[in-house]
């Protein structure tokens, strides 16, 4: 066998609880060694990671790829690539695309796309109903047969709680696992911001936490009653992580996320109309996001990127007239590493939130251990960057495969 | 990422290139646009009418959504200080056939004009011109969305400061739909800065945004209650919108307890001031009894936002030249340097 050697860098893989400066081994896709070479075999190169770290691969619980369909804003080789530049390996595709994936022939489009850029796996997230309109079921075992690890809505609304019973009931019947966005859709309609002081002086029209608490616990409670395997995606509020503990406690199988946006920034950025700040759940409360960071360093939320790119000129506009959604891949692993940095962010719990959390979500084999197929990548922690944020990715692995690298000064090596 | 108004609207030196809105304004810079406004108004009572201060330049008053009454008092301020003034109703025009504010905005500028009058339903609309779009022209804002509508307030101001001598010390109420009114914004900011003892909100809870009381003002549920010891009761307007929207039962309810009348007006200070922002909802906000009675300004409002207008118009357009000469000296003596 033929090995690719990355020597000295500081692998970290929390489940395995490793956390040392070593060499390891990859061979045919898989990691065949941490520590001493394996007896037998070449090393076909080495890299020298003095000063890397090396981490599990991410793996995105949810982004919106914008292919196909809206070629203006990004293909699936532009988002994927530039989400393997911030160390994902794995990235579910929401299913808001034109046609919306609703179609086995919309998912395989995508997976032969995501197989051609080669940077990281896309694992599609069907339409849970058909042409996201929130009335009539998807034809959900077609998608699930057709390569979609669950179903999502994108944050369209359901039409009412028949409907999302029943779509409960049909998706249980067939193990079909779920992605819902607690959102009531009469209680933010026109809403742009979290309803609080900032949207009060700003004269915005604001989302009251209510929109996403009250639809969260209708979806607990039937997800209770029908015994479909629910994940929440991107809660915004404390009193949601509240509702969820319930829910644990109760003994419900329920997992969640948040987006990385409401981790690192509160409604107060949204001072000065920027509509940068202009995303969907609402960025809230500094009281809000500090519990959305303890339930992260508990291990009890998923991290997800929500990367959403827009055309430039649908986020050139006033507040409430310009696209929600953020583009954060560019800006990601600052952000990520700001957040430890800060202490805000425990380094082992986020790299739980991003690999074995969204892992055990979707029943994946993550974890940086000898016979595991190698997702990882490569970050240099001090490194700055434009915007003098620490931290950037040097190379990113999947299935052994290196599907993005850059050059870094001395270490051209790599 | 601008968090700070002033960072916009005002120039290197503190004086005003545009007029967003009141927050972070100075006392000492309001207090300019009121005695400037003063000045004003002595020639507003003479035969000739007109100054030449802004003689040359062009004003364009862009006006997304409809208002004739402040687009009027607009153009006639323009007209006043004798600048070229061009009214377009942007609301059924051009994007109405699909072109993009930026785009609108960006034919106006490359026509030469020096100011823009804007009126847009979006909060952070005249922001974001300013900021984004056209940052060498001036730009008043004439009412963004639920935000701002700076020059009502300061004429506001002007009316309290000419009928009850100072803003200082006084308490003032404002009366109903404070949840919508960019108005009731813009005012507290103003009230605050220049000294008001205390600022009241009055309406209920569906009608009185979350948190309101973080800009500086007292939220009241009993009109009675409020009314006590006011030296100003401000009505709003009530669209009749709200009804449907569920906010409120019916216009008799609304006015049978947020409606001023004479007998409610008696629990306020006896010389206390009754203002409206207009246009007056009679019997809906207010009972024609106070609106046209002794203690009512509001017509004498109508007059000083003439004089405010011009006041705001006059700074502006004088900032902003000065901070586009200094750019432009900044870039004389920057390739001054590089070529010696």
């Amino acid at each position: 066998m033929k090995y690719l050697h990355i020597r000295d860098a500081r692998v970290i893989s929390p489940d395995q609880q490793l956390d040392q400066i070593c060499d390891i081994y990859v061979g045919e896709g898989r990691i065949r060694a941490i520590g001493q070479k394996p007896a037998g075999g070449t090393i076909e190169s080495t890299l020298d990671a003095q000063g890397l770290w090396l981490l599990p691969g991410f793996i995105d619980l949810s982004s919106y790829l914008n292919e196909p369909g809206y070629p203006h804003r990004g293909t699936i080789a532009s988002e994927t690539l530039i989400a393997a530049s911030a160390g994902f390996t794995h990235v579910c595709a929401q299913p808001l695309t034109r046609p919306v994936a609703d179609s086995a022939a919309v998912v395989q489009l995508m997976l032969d796309k995501a197989a051609s850029a080669g940077y990281t796996r896309v694992l599609p997230l069907g339409a849970l109903t058909q042409g996201l309109e929130g009335e009539q079921l998807s034809n959900m075992v077609g998608l699930r047969n057709a390569g979609c690890v669950a179903l999502s809505n994108a944050r369209q609304p359901i039409k009412d709680a028949y409907v999302m019973r029943r779509l409960m009931e049909y998706a249980a019947t067939y193990d079909i696992r779920l992605f819902l966005h607690a959102n009531d859709a009469a209680l933010s309609a026109g809403g742009v911001m979290h309803e609080g002081p900032t949207a009060t002086r700003m004269g915005l029209a604001g989302i009251p936490e209510t929109a996403e608490t009250i639809a969260l616990a209708q979806i607990l409670l039937l997800a209770e009653q029908t015994g479909a395997k629910v994940h929440i995606s991107q809660i915004s509020c404390a009193r949601s992580i509240e509702k969820l503990r319930d829910a644990w406690q109760h003994g419900l199988p329920v997992t969640a996320d948040v987006a990385i946006a409401n981790l690192c920034f509160t409604d107060a950025c949204v001072n000065g109309f920027d509509s940068h700040f202009h995303v969907q759940p609402p960025l809230r409360s500094e009281a809000d996001r500090q519990a959305l960071l303890q339930a992260v360093n508990a291990g009890e939320l998923a991290i997800c990127s929500n990367h959403q790119q827009h055309e430039i000129a649908a986020k050139k506009a006033p507040f409430a007239d310009s696209a929600a959604g953020m583009a954060v891949y560019g800006s990601f692993t600052g952000l990520l590493m700001g957040l430890i940095n800060r202490g805000e962010l425990e380094l082992n719990a986020t790299l739980r939130a991003l690999s074995s959390l969204p892992a055990a979500v979707l029943q994946l084999q993550t974890g940086l251990q000898e016979g595991e197929l190698f997702n990882a990548s490569l970050i240099d922690p001090m490194a700055k960057t434009g915007q003098g944020l620490g931290g950037k990715v040097v190379a990113t692995f999947v299935d052994g495969y290196r599907s993005f690298r850059t050059d870094v000064d001395s270490k051209a090596a790599l | 990422m601008t968090t700070d108004p002033n960072q916009i609207q005002l120039t290197a030196d503190g004086k005003l290139k545009h007029f967003l809105t009141i927050e972070g304004l100075s006392k000492e810079l309001l207090t300019e646009i009121l005695d400037t406004a003063d000045s004003f108004i002595s020639t507003q009572e003479r035969a000739v009418k007109k100054v030449p201060l802004l003689r040359g330049k062009t004003v364009v008053n862009l006006f997304f959504e409809n208002s004739t009454r402040t687009r009027s008092t607009f153009e006639l301020a323009a007209t006043r200080l004798s600048a070229d003034i061009l009214n377009l109703d942007i609301s059924r025009s051009a994007t109405a056939k699909g072109e993009t504010l930026m785009d609108t905005l960006w034919n106006l500028e490359a026509m030469y004009s020096d100011m823009f009058v804007v009126r847009h339903a979006d909060s952070g609309a005249a922001h974001f011109i300013a900021e984004h779009v056209t940052p060498n022209v001036a730009i008043i804002n004439a009412g963004d969305g639920r935000h701002a509508h700076p020059t009502q307030a300061m004429l506001d101001m002007l009316t309290i400061r000419r009928h009850k001598g100072a803003i200082e010390g006084k308490v003032v109420a404002i009366v109903g739909d404070i949840l919508h009114s960019r108005v009731a914004r813009s005012q507290i900011h103003a009230l605050n800065a220049l000294g008001a003892a205390e600022v009241r909100v009055v309406g209920p809870a569906t009608l009185l945004p979350r948190d309101i009381e973080a800009l500086g003002c007292k939220a009241y549920y009993d009109f009675n209650l409020a009314l006590r010891d006011c030296d100003v009761v401000i009505m709003l307007r009530l669209q009749k919108e709200r009804m449907q929207n569920a906010l409120l039962p019916s216009e008799s309810e609304f006015f049978k307890l947020y409606g001023l009348t004479t007998e409610k007006l008696a629990l306020a200070k006896p010389d206390a001031i009754v203002m409206h922002p207009g246009p007056i909802n009679r019997g809906v906000e207010i009972e024609s009894a106070v609106a046209d009675g002794p203690q009512s300004v509001i017509l004498n409002q109508v007059s000083y936002g003439i004089a405010v207008r011009m006041a705001v118009m006059a700074m502006a357009m004088s900032g902003q030249q000065a901070s586009q000469q200094a750019a432009q000296q900044a870039d004389d003596d920057a390739q001054g340097e590089a070529s010696a």
